[in-house]
């Protein structure tokens, strides 16, 4: 079980490192002079220099790597180009918190919501109710994130005013303000994530439900809630767990379009905004950021295996 | 009631090995993962019997159909501006206008061109780089397999749509930057399904036989491997086709998507957004279409899956 | 009689017809008897095990039939009924025990589970009564293995568990569908000899579901033997083996090897072949395993008259219009042959005229 452990933590900072030394070459790959990328007025000569010592723009790339690579260890992502030249990590640090409550409050709602609706599908299957939340899966994944959080912003923010359409207020200010300024963005993003879920868990239970030991506990003479709980529930829910790494990627995307409609200033916000104004320090940050939450989503992922499956903890 | 058997050895499948395709070469067979012969036929019998696939086959051809002869099928000129700004729809404009007058149904029509355009695409470059690199992979293995799947790997566990983000501001916007970002994305996905199928099926008998024989390894990957992986790969496609059309959309919206006098069902939603709470039909119509068209893909190629009866691979839906 | 099943039918409604997997089954089971039921796939065998037990799907499969146990007719009980009966009055033993228990859950809490909502055990009670479970069953070290996951056990392991899980609530009836046939030819004996000795000591009945002929003749005291649903013969395994009164029951015999026949080539302690008929060793002079030719029928499109017809030696054209009817041919001794009393004895050579061989 340890090793099983450390070899994934092992492989989550190696994915972080191929995905930091991508980005770094990505940033060479830009048309251009990456001094004036990095710089907004590459006329001021002293602002070069130290730029040129900072990074080492006038060494080998291999150096340039290194030093960019120790400070990003550190943290040190640059400044930003524009405004105040605000420290990037400055920046991340704001945002980070705010993109994580989103991508963790869609997430639950997410599950409280798909769990029980693939349960309810699986067990009665091909009833009304299978199909009916067999459908609101298949439209879940039709709809674009950001087009079902416009039309959540028409129907309770313009007209019924119940919530307030844009921003974010941290939960230092309350539950009901975090909330409220989270709930309708978390359904946008958290209902394609939903469907997927829902459906996992009824193509599982279902497969679940053949197998022979599920035959085996019915023959003992066991209640079909003990059966369908305590028996089936367990050995559906690990390749849904599979799927559940997997679709973190359409919680971050839609986050990153999402936060652009609600004018929350997440990273995706961040990002968004980096790569319109060529503000590459801020774009690397904020791609390394959302990548680490990507590659530590998908640890507690594997990690979470190793909880369920005792076959993966007894080895 | 044929047996069938879990751990894929032959009891009364494998017989008789048929020729898939009746022409001169006695070795190509059948594996025991494809559909048999006929499964075309089953196919339409599953649309017709299926309400969800029947709606999904007609709604899509009447896209193509739409995406096709659009310039025929409406008056109106996609940028033309008229002074009628923000109408409700009527019959001169049955969808509504813009705020700049232009009708909404012809845009959303020509919007359909690219929108399809975008989704045969990407997925088609994705599928052929994809399937090519997971052939290699599983055919022969050892480093060149490891090399492929690592990248797979550390593809496959990346949010596509931000790379295809990233790509597209680095090197800019335009329909072909678009296309060839958002088709990366599926690399991992074919190259995966491909690989799986070609270690089933490596393993194969009539292969080794065609190894015997003195065929050469490309043509044991053409002729015999290949066409039997063609079941999950096309299940695979329409996935990916549906993920295209929301990713374009997605980056149109966000500015990054094609060149704004091409429109794009993302960007009418972008240009409307300030308006969509005084004209609510810029908001509803555009989704709306984006929602019909992923959702005939869904259901066909679900549809699809049960006939071809592809196993799901990896688990991802 | 513990059990008396009368005229037991099961049919599915499938895409291609109906098919009539067990078909006017009738047997009796006595307290603490041993009772075999001998069929290869397709014979209906399990699907009537489960069919008795209720775990059949009820909208593909139809049940009918009587299913007398201890009085109560198990087949006109609801679910909730059923479900006092099954692990309780009734365990279960299945096929494959690598399949068979929960991979996430303890051996401890599968096999106390039962014994808990059935017998209304405490924890601890619970508990202890599984360590004394597993000692019966004969696995070493009970107590710390309860605490094991199945992965960890062996699969001859495996299936004592399911021994001692089908045991745990002092059941008067078990069920063993093709207990050992998943498992080592070592181990087999082993688990099958524990059957037997727990189910006698406990007087425990049992009803053992197989296809292997070899196994009925140690462990069992009655015999049914089971073609395309139906029983074609009934029997005490003594007066089956002595003298069977079926075409079926003969071709079997002569397909499984004996160790005290003359045979040359043939492997020494080879097995019993399954009964589609292939084998090596012998009965007869020569050594030569008699197999049984053709195919067991297609269960939807099954031919009017007697079932085996097409693969028997001794058929006639009667055989073809009327399904012989299950008579008495001697003391409780069953046969639906029509010509049950001119069928030679097993190991003498068939008279040319009675033997007449039905065309390919």
């Amino acid at each position: 079980m340890t090793s099983y452990i450390l070899r994934r933590v092992l492989g989550a900072f190696v994915v972080m490192w191929a995905v930091a030394t991508l980005v770094f070459f990505m940033l060479r790959a830009v048309p251009g002079d990456p001094i004036a990328a990095m710089l907004f007025d590459a006329g001021d000569a002293a602002a070069v220099e130290a730029m040129k010592a900072r990074f080492g723009f006038d060494q080998s790339i291999f150096v340039q790597y290194f030093k960019w690579l120790w400070l990003t260890l550190q943290g040190d992502f640059g400044n930003s180009i524009y405004g105040s030249r605000v420290e990037v990590s400055r920046i991340i640090a704001e945002a980070l918190p705010r993109t994580l409550s989103l991508a963790l409050l869609a997430f639950v709602i997410a599950m409280v919501i798909a769990v029980p609706a693939g349960l309810i599908s699986a067990v009665h299957r091909n009833s009304a109710l299978d199909n009916g939340v067999t459908l609101f899966a298949f439209l879940g994944l039709a709809m674009p994130d950001f087009w079902l959080g416009i039309m959540l912003i028409i129907v309770f923010a313009a007209n019924l005013q119940w919530l307030p359409a844009i921003g974010y207020e941290p939960l230092s200010a309350g539950f009901w303000p975090w909330f409220s300024h989270l709930i309708m963005p978390a359904i946008a993003i958290g209902t394609p994530f939903a469907a997927i879920i829902a459906r996992m868990i009824r193509s599982s239970m279902l497969e679940v439900m053949r197998t022979e030991y599920i035959t085996v506990a019915r023959s003992k003479g066991l209640k079909n809630r003990t059966i369908l709980l305590r028996h089936a529930l367990p050995n559906a829910l690990i390749p849904v767990v599979t799927v559940m790494g997997i679709a973190v990627a359409l919680l971050m995307s839609g986050a990153v379009v999402v936060e652009n409609v609600f004018a929350i200033k997440g990273l995706g916000r961040v990002l968004i905004g980096g790569i319109l104004n060529r503000d590459y320090p801020v774009v690397q940050g904020a791609i390394l950021a959302v990548s680490a939450i990507f590659v530590f989503a998908n640890l507690a992922v594997d990690l979470l295996y190793g909880v369920i499956d005792p076959r993966i903890r007894y080895d | 009631m044929a047996p069938t058997t879990e751990a894929g050895g032959p009891i009364a499948s494998s017989s008789a090995p048929a020729s898939a395709s009746g022409e001169g070469d006695a070795l190509t067979t059948l594996s025991d993962h494809v559909p048999p012969p006929g499964a075309w036929k089953r196919f339409g019998r599953t649309l017709r019997r299926e309400r969800k696939a029947m709606f999904g086959a007609i709604v899509l051809g009447l896209l193509v159909f739409a995406a096709v002869f659009a310039p025929w099928l409406t008056p109106h000129d996609p940028n033309a501006m008229d002074f009628m700004f923000m109408e409700p729809p009527s019959l001169t404009h049955p969808l509504g206008t813009d705020d700049l007058g232009r009708d909404l149904l012809t845009r959303l029509l020509y919007g359909t061109r690219i929108s399809l355009f975008v989704g045969i695409s990407t997925v088609a470059i994705g599928l052929v780089i994809g399937v090519l690199l997971g052939l290699l992979a599983g055919y022969h293995g050892r480093w060149i397999d490891t090399i492929i799947m690592r990248y797979v790997d550390l593809q496959w566990a990346f949010p596509n749509f931000i790379i295809a983000v990233y790509l597209v501001a680095v090197f800019g916007t335009g329909l072909v930057n678009v296309i060839i970002a958002i088709s990366l994305a599926y690399i991992d996905d074919f190259a995966r399904v491909a690989r799986s199928m070609v270690l089933t099926i490596k393993e194969e008998q009539y292969v080794a036989a065609a190894r015997v024989l003195g065929a050469s390894d490309t043509r044991i990957m053409w002729r015999h491997i290949l066409p039997n992986t063609t079941a999950p790969i096309i299940v695979q496609a329409t996935v990916s086709v549906s993920y295209a059309i929301l990713a374009e959309a997605g980056l149109s919206f966000l500015g990054l998507g094609v060149e704004s006098d091409t429109p794009t069902w993302g960007l009418i939603l972008s240009d409307s957004r300030s308006f969509i709470s005084r004209a609510w039909w810029l908001g509803i119509f555009p989704g709306l279409f984006i929602v019909m068209t992923v959702l005939s893909i869904n259901f066909l190629g679900d549809a699809l899956r049960d006939t071809l009866d592809v196993r799901e691979v990896d688990g991802a839906s | 009689m513990l059990l008396d099943i009368e005229n037991l039918s099961v049919a599915f409604d499938t895409a291609d017809g109906v098919v009539q997997a067990v078909d006017d089954v009738s047997y009796s089971v006595g307290a603490g008897e041993t009772v075999a039921v001998v069929g290869e796939s397709g014979s209906g065998k399990s699907v009537g095990a489960l069919a008795l037990m209720g775990l059949l799907a009820s909208p593909p499969a139809r049940v009918t039939g009587r299913i007398l146990f201890e009085g109560t007719n198990l087949a006109g009980l609801d679910d909730e009924a059923l479900r006092q009966v099954r692990g309780r009055r009734i365990g279960m033993v299945f096929q494959e025990p690598m399949t068979s228990l929960n991979p996430l859950l303890t051996v401890g809490r599968q096999l106390t589970e039962g014994m808990r909502l059935h017998l209304g055990l405490g924890r601890r009670e619970a508990r202890d009564k599984a360590v004394e479970l597993l000692t019966l069953v004969g696995i070493p070290e009970p107590a710390s293995r309860l605490k094991q996951y199945p992965h960890q056990f062996s699969g001859g392991m495996r299936q004592r568990v399911m021994i001692a899980i089908a045991l745990a609530c002092d059941p008067a009836l078990i069920l063993a569908d093709e207990p050992t046939t998943a498992l080592d030819v070592t181990i087999q004996a082993q688990i099958l000899q524990l059957m037997k000795d727990l189910t006698t000591r406990l007087g425990v009945a049992l009803i053992l579901i197989t296809h292997d002929l070899g196994i009925v003749a140690r462990y069992a005291t009655r015999v049914n033997v089971m073609y395309a649903g139906r029983i074609v013969e009934s029997a005490s395994t003594r007066e089956l083996y002595a003298r069977p009164r079926h075409p079926y029951t003969l071709g079997l015999l002569a397909s499984v090897p004996r160790l005290d026949a003359p045979s040359q080539g043939a492997r020494r302690g080879a097995r019993a072949q399954p009964l589609q008929g292939s084998g090596r060793g012998g009965t007869g002079k020569g050594g030569r395993l008699v197999p049984i030719e053709g195919q067991p029928p297609d269960l939807a499109r099954l031919p009017p008259g007697c079932a085996y017809r097409a693969r028997c030696p001794y058929a006639v054209d009667e055989c073809a219009s009327v399904r012989p009817p299950l008579v008495s041919v001697g003391h409780a001794h069953l046969s639906a042959c029509l010509r049950a009393d001119e069928l030679p004895a097993p190991g003498a050579p068939p008279a040319d005229d009675l033997h007449r061989r039905a065309s390919s």
